[in-house]
Formats: structure tokens, C-alpha cells, sequence
């Protein structure tokens, strides 16, 4: 099986994702992805849409929101943010973040940030009852000092 | 699970899942769950098996053993595109235990996760 047909076409579109995975911070040339790959770019397009059902360039945006939401997630700024994830413009971060996402980033950080707070001051809305109270926890009780 | 941090790193950054929730329940204690990306509604607890929850000292050591051994099978997933999900994990450094493969049921592959939970692996529609 490890030889199944098309296996190096399978290998060399992969291998694309991953560097796309790796490298999304930068500014990546598709081109040069297609080049690496030994595809012509019509042809690698079509076959990283027939796998991953996005082109290349929408997977390499999707991956791009995908990181600033982690990001926001630790509180760093939307700008520092927008920046390390390889965008260059705040304002088309905003708007594709708003597109895809539903909210802006400093909305979708505040409500990360709630809900992050959420878990400290009451944690038995996240974590089943079944599991707290078999260690120890009642709603009534404060959970650092089990 | 049989380490946590370890678990986490497999599921999230391996298989791709998200984080659904990571709460801290003092020392030693931890409730951490993820989901699949385009499952955000199934939500999977990867629980330690450690001694003084639902387990003895004997019986964590003893589960965590069958664990190891690969005793048990906890799902099936599916993805657009087995070949693309095999190679691609596999590059990650994920153990399969069967590569895809076309079955009377459909096309499936197996894999382990980082304790030794063994998983089925299909192709959608396939």
C-alpha cells in the first residue's frame, strides 16, 4: 500500500500544505511552492484544490487566520498579531478576520478573554459535574483548595 | 491518557484539533478537551489516568498498561482524503498500524495516538 498509485503526487502535494503550515508567517511565493513541487501552477492549483478543497492561496489565508486566533487567544496585540501571522495591512487583517470569522479580532479576543476568566471564577460551567465532584468539588467549594 | 501535555500535543498539534477547554483544577489536576476543526460540537476529554479519581493505585497502573498495550480502539474518524491525511500524518510522525486500505465497509486506515489508543481512519463517502 505504501506504493499505492499517484503515491508521489500525494507526497509532493502534501509536502506543499506543510511548508505552507510551517512558513505562513513570511511572505510565501505560490509560485515557488508549484516550482518546488514540480508542478506548472494551473496544475498544482487544481490538485491542492481537489485534496484540500481550498487553492492554495485561500488555505495559506485560512491557515493565517486560523494562527491569529491562537494568538489573540494570549492576549498580544491585534496589530503585533496581524504582523506575526504575515499579514501587512491591520485594516485587510480586520476585514478578512471579520469575514471569516464573524467578528473582528479585538471582539474575538475579548470574548477569549472572558471566557478564559469564565474558567477561573467558575469552572464548573466548563468541566462536567460527574468529573469535579470525583475530585472533590462541590459548587460551594473553592476548587484551589482541594 | 497517559500524559496529558504529551496528549495534547498529538491531538492538537498532529492531528490539527482545536482547544475546547484547558482549566487547571489545582495540583495535578486538569480538565483539557479538543474538538476536530469541523466538529466543534464534539468535544473529546483526554483525561490522565492517575491514581485517586475514578482509579485505584492498582487499577491506574493496570489501565494504563492495557493502554500502552493498544487494548483499546476509542472512535472512528473520517477525512476528505485518506491518502492526503496518511501521508501528511505520517510526516508528523504519526504510527499507523494499517495503512489505507479498501475494505468491504469502506476505505479506512488505522493509527495510534501518543498513549497507545488505536483509531480508525475513513474516507468520506468512500
Amino acid at each position: 500500500m505504501e506504493f499505492y498509485p499517484k503515491v508521489y503526487l500525494y507526497r509532493r502535494i502534501v509536502k506543499a500544505k506543510l511548508f505552507i503550515d510551517d512558513n505562513y508567517a513570511d511572505a510565501i511565493d505560490l509560485d515557488h511552492i508549484a516550482d518546488e513541487a514540480f508542478f506548472s501552477k494551473f496544475h498544482f492549483i487544481r490538485l491542492f484544490k481537489k485534496t484540500y478543497g481550498k487553492t492554495p492561496h485561500q488555505y495559506l489565508t485560512w491557515v493565517r487566520i486560523e494562527k491569529s486566533k491562537l494568538l489573540l487567544k494570549e492576549e498580544i496585540s491585534v496589530s503585533e498579531v496581524c504582523y506575526s501571522v504575515g499579514f501587512d495591512s491591520i485594516s485587510s487583517f480586520t476585514g478578512l478576520f471579520k469575514r471569516v470569522v464573524g467578528q473582528t479580532p479585538s471582539s474575538y479576543q475579548q470574548d477569549c478573554i472572558c471566557k478564559q476568566l469564565e474558567i477561573k471564577t467558575d469552572p464548573l460551567k466548563y468541566i462536567p459535574n460527574c468529573f469535579a465532584e470525583m475530585n472533590g468539588w462541590t459548587k460551594k467549594s473553592n476548587f484551589q483548595e482541594v | 491518557m497517559l500524559d496529558q501535555d504529551s496528549a495534547y500535543d498529538f491531538y492538537v498539534n498532529k492531528l490539527g484539533f482545536k482547544v475546547h477547554t484547558d482549566a487547571p483544577m489545582g495540583p495535578g489536576m486538569r480538565w483539557l478537551t479538543v474538538n476536530p476543526p469541523e466538529q466543534p460540537d464534539l468535544e473529546i476529554a483526554l483525561m490522565a489516568i492517575n491514581e485517586g479519581m475514578m482509579f485505584t493505585k492498582e487499577s491506574a497502573e493496570g489501565m494504563r498498561k492495557l493502554v500502552e498495550g493498544g487494548t483499546f480502539g476509542f472512535g472512528v474518524f473520517e477525512c476528505n482524503d485518506l491518502l492526503a491525511t496518511y501521508e501528511e500524518l505520517k510526516a508528523k510522525g504519526v504510527e499507523f498500524t494499517k495503512a489505507p486500505t479498501q475494505e468491504f465497509y469502506g476505505f479506512e486506515a488505522l493509527f495510534k495516538d501518543d498513549s497507545g489508543n488505536w483509531f480508525s481512519l475513513g474516507q468520506k463517502g468512500k
